[in-house]
């Protein structure tokens, strides 16, 4: 042996003393808590404590940063989130701003997830499918999960702003030109697309990777009984590849939930509020507004991960039974 | 063996570095500045000379922007872990956290007379008698009016006493004349919204101090703007493109897209600088209105904060720079409007072009309009969320998600909420 792999080898023996030691002494399953301690540590500082953080400042009110200095105000801040003449009515609640950031993630949820899972199945299978530029297609469709999301929303920003390319191009051939992020309706439109834009190759290699898990006996006994294609694709296809969609449902329903950085900085939130989703107004009444309202903030934020907690559960249960 | 205390060596330099890093030296002052325009830059000039003068103090100026300060300084401060002297133009959220110099000056009384008006913006109170920092500049609100649109149009650019009205007629003509987009724009801001409401009358608060922002004078230019947006005259996707917060005119105004642009004085070198020759701009007279023609003042100032290990030699930096020789100096370096009381009464050697020299004495022209009113609501330490609100909930009834009625209701209780919040 050389010096080097015997010094190495030296190194590797060195922990086995203090572990033997250990499992003299720690029975019972006690060692399994050695080895997962510094973890739970690790967990206990940045995650459980900040969730307990989080409840006390939203059980407290005021503008005072320091926890020792904030009044508690109980359910007072879950009370006013919540308080509403008609709730499908943002403006008729008290948290009118809440109540449309609410609505618009809902409304974005339902739209991006149930379009991009539609976008990224065809993707996946045509490009399962013996196509020319097949590899090329696959990076080209990938390409954009590779790009932060502030420079997705910027060079979209420079395409559909006032005087951007795509009012350019409308001009030279004679069209008429719209304000596509001053319009409500459009501004949304465009924050759904970019957001399907920017990470439907994510899904769409998920959704790949499953397809290509299919066994090829299958397919060869479908294509043998000259199954056509449709059906082959919704008696066989579909249901052999309920596992991926249902991991792609749920990571995209929780990424659209979570949705802030593109659509912040492709409208802003606006035009008004038309694209301002739960996690702007958490940002805004924490850290942007001119009074910071920390304690309704971390109200709303308990409230996002009582949803996201139910999405993670809903996962589980489809994951169980799959 | 060793192993411990070499841990704990690595710890204890590990936080001794974190400490420098976060904590000033003795003698050392730490700016947390942003620049208009060259604010910081000509700050830093002036500092390098006070440190050879006072070769024990050291200046270090972390230049940053004004998001960047607004988010995270009140964080910073709440942890103790804020600089020394900060540039902000918002002094009510960090009024806990100021550092009373009036101790430490030499000629407390020569501040007073200098600066007086502008010191009660850091003040949290007709009882506070403290001085807190140094404002950087005055700025002062006004039109800023394309001439070349005007004389292509032939319109006559509107003089002083003009009505809002008489402008909004006059930037109308132009628009249609010339087929620019918009007659005017104005920042996305609640200080630009509050001169022209000071003008038609609104008072902002009851005699007893209480904020009471809608009142009839508000209401009678915010229907303005909203007919003003509807028509065309006014760019409200400026205002409507937006979620919250401000939005800069200039880029529309220097492309001649607007025949007037309602912003400040802190413009000027930007103006002077990046308009050039492209086409002639003068500064007008602030439209009036049944409260006078008022516009806004306002600006950004150096406040000494009270964690400083060394406010003997915070205090003795702005003191320099607060001396009228030194000052007047960093008012030319930045084209500002000195807030200081002689200054403004002296004519500056300021490096301007003709047109911006113009500009300058135009403004100070305007500051001699300000109303007392405008003085005191951009000293209140609940301006920003007043203007705050003024600013979203009328964006949103130009967006035509609520009515402006509705707006009336949201702006009121906006600014009851936050009221409520700082007294908890």
């Amino acid at each position: 042996m050389n010096p080097l792999a015997a010094f190495f080898a030296a190194l590797m023996d060195l922990p086995e003393r203090p572990m033997r030691w250990a499992q003299q002494r720690l029975s019972g399953g006690r060692l399994g808590w050695v080895f997962v301690g510094p973890n739970l540590a690790i967990f206990a500082i940045f995650t459980f404590l900040p969730i307990a953080i989080d409840f006390h400042y939203a059980l407290t009110g005021g503008t005072q940063l320091l926890p020792a200095d904030r009044p508690f105000v109980g359910t007072g801040n879950f009370s006013s989130l919540l308080a509403c003449t008609d709730y499908l009515d943002a403006n008729s609640c008290t948290r009118d701003l809440f109540w449309h950031g609410i609505w618009n993630t809902l409304r974005f949820v339902l739209f991006q997830v149930g379009l991009m899972l539609v976008f990224s199945l065809l993707t996946a299978v045509v490009l399962n499918g013996k196509i020319i530029g097949r590899g090329f297609f696959r990076a080209v469709f990938f390409y954009p999960v590779l790009l932060s999301p502030v420079v997705v929303a910027l060079i979209w920003k420079w395409i559909l702003q006032r005087e951007g390319i795509l009012n350019a191009w409308l001009t030279a051939a004679g069209q008429p030109t719209t304000n596509w992020l001053l319009d409500g309706s459009w501004a949304f439109f465009w924050s759904v697309f970019v957001s399907i834009w920017a990470h439907m190759g994510f899904y769409t290699l998920i959704l790949l990777a499953g397809l290509q898990a299919i066994p090829a006996e299958i397919n060869e006994a479908s294509a043998m009984d000259a199954t056509p294609p449709w059906r082959h694709f919704r008696r066989i296809t579909l249901p052999l590849l309920m596992p991926s969609v249902l991991v792609v449902l749920v990571l995209g329903l929780i990424r659209a939930v979570q949705m802030f950085d593109e659509v912040y900085v492709l409208t802003g939130g606006g035009p008004g509020t038309a694209t301002t989703f739960i996690v702007q107004y958490i940002y805004k009444t924490g850290f942007a507004d001119q009074v910071r309202q920390y304690g309704l903030a971390a109200a709303a934020s308990l409230l996002l991960a009582g949803v996201l907690l139910v999405l993670t559960l809903v996962q589980l249960k489809g994951m169980k039974r799959g | 063996m060793f192993r411990a205390p070499a841990l704990a060596a690595v710890l204890l330099a590990a936080g001794l570095t974190a400490a420098g890093i976060s904590q000033a030296r003795a003698g050392e002052i730490r700016i947390a500045c942003y620049s208009d325009g060259n604010e910081c830059e000509s700050t830093a000039i002036l500092a390098t000379r006070f440190m050879k003068d006072n070769p024990d103090i050291k200046v270090t100026m972390n230049q940053m922007s004004f998001k960047a300060i607004q988010e995270s300084l009140p964080v910073q401060l709440a942890a103790g872990q804020g600089p020394d002297i900060v540039r902000t133009t918002d002094f009510g959220p960090i009024a806990r956290y100021m550092l009373d110099l009036t101790p430490y000056l030499k000629d407390a009384p020569y501040w007073e007379s200098s600066y007086g008006p502008v010191l009660d913006w850091m003040r949290t109170g007709p009882t506070d008698h403290g001085i807190y920092g140094l404002m950087t500049q005055l700025t002062i609100s006004a039109p800023i009016v394309n001439k070349t649109l005007f004389d292509q149009a032939g319109v006559a650019i509107p003089k002083a006493g003009a009505t809002w009205d008489d402008w909004a007629a006059a930037v109308k003509k132009v628009q249609v004349a010339t087929k620019i987009p918009f007659g005017m724009v104005w920042d996305r801001s609640g200080a630009r919204f509050a001169g022209p409401a000071l003008s038609m009358g609104a008072k902002f608060f009851t005699p007893d101090g209480t904020p009471a922002v809608v009142d009839d004078g508000f209401k009678a230019i915010a229907s303005r703007l909203m007919t003003w947006s509807k028509d065309g005259t006014f760019d409200r996707d400026l205002w409507v493109a937006a979620g919250g917060g401000y939005r800069d005119g200039f880029p529309d105004f220097q492309n001649g897209r607007a025949a007037m642009y309602l912003s400040g004085s802190w413009q000027l070198a930007r103006l002077d600088k990046q308009i050039g020759d492209a086409f002639d701009w003068v500064i007008g007279s602030a439209p009036c209105g049944p409260g006078g023609c008022t516009g806004m003042p306002g600006g950004a100032g150096f406040v000494a904060l009270k964690d400083s290990k060394n406010p003997a030699d915070v205090a003795k930096f702005l003191d320099f720079l607060a001396q009228k020789p030194v000052y007047a100096e960093w008012m030319v370096m930045t084209s500002n409007v000195p807030a200081n009381v002689q200054l403004q009464k002296e004519s500056l050697p300021f490096k301007l072009s003709p047109a911006g020299t113009a500009a300058m004495k135009a403004f100070v022209a305007n500051a001699a309009l300000l109303s007392p009113l405008s003085y005191r609501l951009q000293g209140a330490p609940i301006s920003r969320p007043i203007f705050g609100a003024m600013t979203d909930r009328v964006s949103q009834a130009m967006s035509g998600q609520m009515s402006l009625d509705d707006a009336y209701a949201r702006i009121t209780s906006d600014v009851a909420d936050a009221v409520a919040a700082f007294k908890k």
